[in-house]
């Protein structure tokens, strides 16, 4: 192979890696071998040929088909134009990781001097138990900002865990199917005569979880908090969990929360989002993801949070009919309105009334309390 | 059979009634080639199960299949001991007055293989096309051990040894996204989507694997299901559904398509009854005379 071609395919896999494509060096080398085997001068060969060995996402082929057009097509004068236009549709859900900002030092020490300092700590405890009392029970909406920080920082000690399902896997233990392979192995230590049967178990897994929060205007005063509840859940928890977001159309942010960093995390969902505060169309989106997530996430048993007030301006109907399709796909759909903590309020929307009947729970989350309760809940799903 | 070029391989897939596209034609090429597992993805219904058959057939060799479900084990996957066979022997071995020893228990008439073990093994004589269909439905714990399989294709049985192959067998393995398979397996493989085909493509698959449908026949019930994948429906209708129609409406002895009929067999189509009753009667005049108009 010439110099110049190997330059080239080099170059092509940087760049492809700078679009966010999973390419590695391995898969470069594979590339140059495969070139041994194909006519090099038949571009559509070898436009194949890089692609089958380059990516392996659907999501990816279009990125690549662009890439790849620009890059051997092209004459390269009218490169940088439209190199501009890909680099902005690089792969959006793929984070953005810069440096997470230093942690501020902590505030400096009251200046009280040391002999007062233990009746402070007595007073401060009390202070924090009743004001952790009262932050408990105040609605999310109704919070200051510190309030609402505060609540923020108790939200990290929440307890997430969800109940298990049987898996179709087995373990030795106490079950009702025999386990030929364990009593055989313990008849030959006796010489091969049976005293004890072995038995097999199914094997416990927590729940996929896949969480759907709206995000439309008339949420926007509880989307903060829930951002950093989603997050901290899907920190908390060890199975898989799916969250999208919702207003006018539906938004996967499954990817952009994996980051550690929860600032950058929710500043990275910022910036996937685009219709924050928007109308509501829960129906549409519902259906969305229905059609185009459903069959990928819902699997396994899952257990879906839906997190909406039920203002929906969209098609009743709709809704009706993907909410029930949810429903038969998953093990369970719970609904959290944050309306439901207000002691007046009842389902009445138009778009509540529609989706109350494929519901397991409906559950208020407009307060601490509220969330707590949750936890207990998931743990028990039976 | 060695193939020289991609070109070569693509015509002796269609001898075999297999229309494959030509990028298809490429990742089998160097799947082949390069000696590495290939990764087909697709809907259901787009023919990635037959692309592992038609390989098998064309390259004269067997084709074993491991079908992927929740729970599959290394017992399932690999091997087994035939316990029952082990006890019996134990018995007979006792009414003889004599003692059965380990060495002779675990011996390999004992041992049931499963299909990645019959792979490894047939693969030192003459390499098989192993089909592990629908990956997705199994768990993230037969993932991983596939991973290690696929990496060096060599299984350790503790009372029998090593088994291992030079010559690995070509692998084909789908999924219908029913669940993301992990990455760290989607990058040891060669990656194709198969997409849904253009109507060119989708009417010389009809005519090569059923010779005996009417043409009009064979071009409306395409150009039907074409139409039927630009609709908002649940479940696309796959290539699979365009040939079970076709069989189904040629058995009913249809030279050509007409609303009632089209009603009628629905079912052969469309496999959600919401589905169903979205295009049933209106919608079934508003597609065909659609249809017609790009046929005639």
């Amino acid at each position: 192979m010439s110099g110049h071609l190997l330059h080239n395919l080099l170059l092509f896999g940087r760049i492809l890696r700078g679009l966010g494509l999973d390419v590695n060096p391995g898969r470069m080398m594979d590339l140059v071998s495969a070139l041994d085997y194909i006519e090099i001068g038949n571009k559509s060969d070898f436009f194949y040929a890089a692609r089958t060995l380059l990516v392996h996402e659907r999501e990816d082929l279009e990125l690549f088909d662009e890439a790849f057009d620009l890059f051997w097509r092209k004459p390269a004068g009218s490169w940088s134009v439209e190199w501009q236009g890909l680099v902005r549709r690089r792969r959006s859900n793929k984070p953005i990781i810069t440096n997470p900002p230093l942690k501020e030092p902590p505030p400096p020490e009251n200046d009280t001097d040391s002999n007062s300092k233990d009746m402070m700590t007595v007073i401060e405890v009390t202070q924090t138990y009743s004001t952790r009392e009262v932050l408990r029970h105040k609605d999310f909406a109704q919070m200051s900002v510190e309030e609402s920080e505060a609540v923020k920082d108790l939200m990290v000690h929440l307890r997430w865990k969800i109940s298990e399902r049987r898996t179709r896997r087995r373990r030795p233990g106490k079950g009702e199917m025999l386990d030929l392979r364990r009593t055989l192995r313990r008849s030959l230590r006796a010489g091969g005569e049976i005293f004890s049967w072995s038995y097999r178990e199914p094997k416990l897994k927590p729940r996929p979880l896949v969480i759907i929060a709206d995000i439309s205007g008339s949420m926007e005063r509880y989307t903060r908090v829930l951002l950093h509840f989603i997050y901290g859940m899907k920190a908390a928890l060890t199975q898989r969990v799916e969250a999208f977001v919702f207003s006018t159309r539906l938004t996967r942010i499954t990817r952009p929360l994996q980051i550690r960093d929860l600032d950058l995390a929710l500043k990275n969902v910022g910036e996937l989002v685009h219709d924050w505060a928007g109308g509501t169309r829960i129906g549409e989106s519902l259906k969305y993801f229905n059609f185009e997530w459903g069959r990928r996430v819902l699997g396994h048993g899952a257990v879906v949070l839906i997190i909406s007030d039920g203002w929906d301006r969209g098609d009743v109907e709709l809704l009706d009919r993907e909410m029930a399709r949810l429903k038969r796909n998953c093990h369970r759909v719970i609904w959290l309105n944050p309306l439901l903590g207000a002691p007046d309020y009842e389902p009445l929307t138009r778009g509540i009334r529609a989706a109350l009947p494929h519901i397991d729970n409906f559950l208020p989350v407009h307060n601490l309390a509220s969330l707590e309760d949750l936890v207990n809940r998931l743990a028990d799903l039976n | 059979m060695n193939f020289s070029s991609i070109d070569s391989l693509q015509s002796a897939l269609r001898e075999r009634n297999y229309i494959a596209e030509r990028g298809l034609a490429t990742s089998l090429y160097l799947a082949l080639k390069l000696k590495r597992p290939l990764f087909l993805e697709g809907e259901a219904g787009v023919g990635k199960t037959e692309v592992a058959k038609v390989m098998a057939s064309l390259l004269e060799t067997e084709l074993i299949r491991l079908q992927c479900y929740e729970g599959l084990d290394v017992h399932h996957a690999v091997y087994e001991w035939n316990y029952t066979r082990q006890m019996m022997h134990i018995r007979l071995v006792e009414a003889r007055g004599e003692k059965a020893t380990e060495a002779e228990l675990f011996g390999p008439e004992f041992l049931l293989r499963r299909p990645l073990l019959q792979a490894i093994e047939q693969s030192k004589e003459k390499p098989p096309v192993l089909l592990i269909d629908e990956l997705d439905r199994s768990d993230e714990e037969f993932e991983a051990f596939l991973l290690e399989v696929l990496s060096d294709f060599q299984i350790t049985i503790p009372e029998i040894g090593t088994i291992k192959t030079p010559n690995p067998p070509m692998v084909v393995i789908t999924s219908n996204r029913t669940r993301e398979v992990h990455d760290a397996l989607k990058r040891r493989c060669l990656y194709y989507w198969i997409d849904y085909p253009s109507f060119e493509k989708e009417l010389e698959i009809v005519h090569a694997r059923l010779p005996q449908a009417p043409e009009k026949l064979a071009k409306q019930v395409t150009g039907f299901i074409q139409e039927l994948r630009q609709m908002d429906l649940y479940k696309l209708p796959g290539v699979a559904e365009t040939l079970d129609w076709t069989t189904a409406l040629v058995a009913l002895d249809q030279q050509a398509l007409d609303p009632v009929i089209i009603d009628e067999t629905l079912g052969a189509v469309l496999k959600y009854q919401d589905d169903v009753d979205k295009i049933k009667g209106d919608q079934t005049r508003l597609i065909l005379d659609r249809v017609n108009a790009g046929v005639d």
